[in-house]
């Protein structure tokens, strides 16, 4: 039996020659933070302090989609397809196939947050990131978090058909209240309360501080960090006693 | 004199095995043993337990209570080394949909210490003209190959099968029947189960025929078909035509009579026809007597 260490390299590079062959969905992947940033950086165009919130914001956004959904949506099409138990009934440990669905949705997030990187420096006159350790720190953070939010929220599922408007229940209202498209600083109170105890405002905070250069560096971001970490302790929580190796029988 | 102890003890043992789903008995006492080298059945209609005993075996479900030993492990836990040594085919299962047929295999034989030669399995599973599909391009048929491929890629001792033909045509059902007979010639042990009366009665050496979570008869096919009661049916018809059926623990006697009597009267006994009751009599007579 190969080591954990090269089985868990195995099983990644298989899951990325998956990924890719689905070609239709790989090529939207990457195409969904550059049409938002297209679309956006055309509207507020000339406006930089705009622009400066757009960035980051779809970064974070980059972010949640990579992992969070991706997450959910494919450990619920895998349970209920039943690949989950089939893989189950095998010697692979389970941690090391969970570690290879990890380790492909972490390098989606890699690619798109280059994607953003780049096109901010290119097009948004960002520069390069001024605290690339920031930067990745949050990005850690992030995605620690939210794959693992991600795999609990699986298990709230209960068909692969419903998994679209459970998702997108979940998705499209934490970024749009997160501002991801506009400061949230303008956004009423009570908004601006739940967005700033859900991860993703403290996540926008400090990729903010890791893209835009005059938001100090990593400790003035430490309450967004904090946050985040609490949100990846409940994901650990609720992963570990949700998580679900089998379709529901009904 | 050379005494192979692995292969004394048995494959499979089972002791009094209960599983309850809240308040719902599923198996209730359920006792049996596979032998090493045996096609071993579970035949029994949907809900009859079945699943839950397999799964139990499988390391899938936690048993209530009972004893069970498979190659000699616990599969409570499910030890890694057991699952390296079994083959499983589930009822329904996906797969990588944009892998081949020939990537899968031999993904899946890493996860195993001691794999089989991936182009030999697929022969085995009848799937060379397949090697390079897409697992979603292959038809029903070809995706249970492709289920009992990659439960054979790991060179398992003992293999799960659980109906492992439903949804086949009739050809279909033949060329999966001859694979799983060559298990039986490569040594394997092989536990079935199946809803299908003629697929028990083709592959199993022994069968035992569950119903409300308990096992009803067991025995090797044959022995079910002749064993206890009347179990010969004797039909024929009279002079007037009209069609009589007898069932009888003795037809050699019933039939002296009958022909004798029927010399005597000077008459012939048209369609006359002595018959064992099959698999199928033996088991609706158990599942209606349980009702």
């Amino acid at each position: 039996m190969p080591s954990s260490a090269a089985a868990l390299w195995r099983q990644y590079r298989f899951e990325r020659r998956m990924f890719w062959r689905n070609r239709s969905a790989a090529f939207f992947n990457f195409l969904l933070p550059l049409i938002f940033l297209a679309l956006f950086g055309a509207i507020v165009s000339g406006h930089q302090h705009e622009l400066d919130v757009i960035v980051p914001g779809i970064a974070g956004m980059s972010v949640m989609s990579t992992t969070f959904t991706a997450l959910a949506y494919n450990l619920t099409f895998m349970r209920e397809q039943g690949v989950l138990k089939r893989i189950r009934g095998t010697p692979l440990p389970s941690g090391v196939y969970l570690g290879g669905l990890a380790l492909n949705a972490v390098t989606n997030t890699a690619i798109q947050i280059a994607i953003v990187v780049v096109a901010g420096r290119a097009f948004f006159n960002l520069g390069w990131p001024p605290q690339p350790l920031t930067l990745v720190v949050f990005v850690v953070a992030g995605v620690a978090a939210f794959a693992l939010l991600g795999a609990s929220l699986s298990y709230a599922i209960p068909s692969f058909e419903s998994a679209p408007a459970v998702v997108n229940g979940v998705f499209v209202p934490v970024i749009l209240v997160s501002g991801v498209f506009f400061d949230v600083k303008h956004v009423p109170g009570f908004l601006r309360d739940i967005a700033q105890a859900l991860p993703l405002e403290p996540l926008i905070n400090g990729l903010t501080g890791g893209l835009v250069a005059g938001h100090g560096d990593i400790n003035h971001h430490l309450t967004a960090l904090a946050v985040i970490g609490f949100w990846a302790l409940v994901g650990v929580v609720l992963a570990v006693r949700g998580f679900s190796w089998e379709a529901r029988r009904t | 004199m050379i005494v192979r102890v692995a292969s004394v003890e048995p494959a499979i043992e089972v002791r009094d095995l209960r599983k309850s789903y809240g308040g719902l008995e599923a198996v209730r006492g359920i006792e049996f043993t596979v032998r090493r080298g045996e096609i071993y059945g579970l035949l029994g209609p949907n809900g009859a337990g079945k699943t839950s005993t397999v799964e139990i075996l499988e390391g899938y479900r936690e048993r209530t209570s009972g004893e069970v030993s498979v190659l000699g492990f616990d599969p409570d836990n499910r030890p890694r080394e057991l699952r390296a040594r079994v083959g499983i085919v589930l009822q329904s299962s996906g797969i990588y949909n944009y892998a081949s047929v020939a990537e899968l295999l031999d993904h899946f034989a890493h996860f195993y210490p001691h794999p089989r030669d991936v182009d030999e399995v697929i022969e085995l599973a009848g799937l060379s003209e397949k090697r390079d599909a897409r697992a979603r391009t292959l038809s029903g048929g070809q995706r249970r190959r492709l289920d009992l491929a990659l439960a054979l890629v790991g060179d398992p001792e003992l293999i799960f099968l659980d109906e492992p033909t439903t949804g086949f045509d009739p050809a279909a059902r033949r060329g999966a029947w001859s694979t799983i007979r060559s298990l039986r010639e490569l040594g394997k042990t092989v536990l079935l189960t199946t809803h299908y009366l003629d697929e028990a009665q083709e592959l199993a050496d022994r069968v035992a025929i569950i119903k409300d979570g308990r096992i009803l008869a067991e025995g090797s096919p044959s022995e079910l078909g002749v064993g206890g009661g009347s179990r010969y049916r004797v039909a024929y018809a009279n002079g007037d035509g009209d069609a009589t059926v007898v069932e009888t623990d003795d037809p050699t006697r019933l039939l002296h009579e009958l022909t004798g009597a029927a010399l005597a009267r000077g008459e012939q006994l048209r369609s006359l026809s002595v018959t064992r009751p099959t698999l199928e009599d033996i088991y609706l007579e158990l599942t209606a007597d349980a009702q």
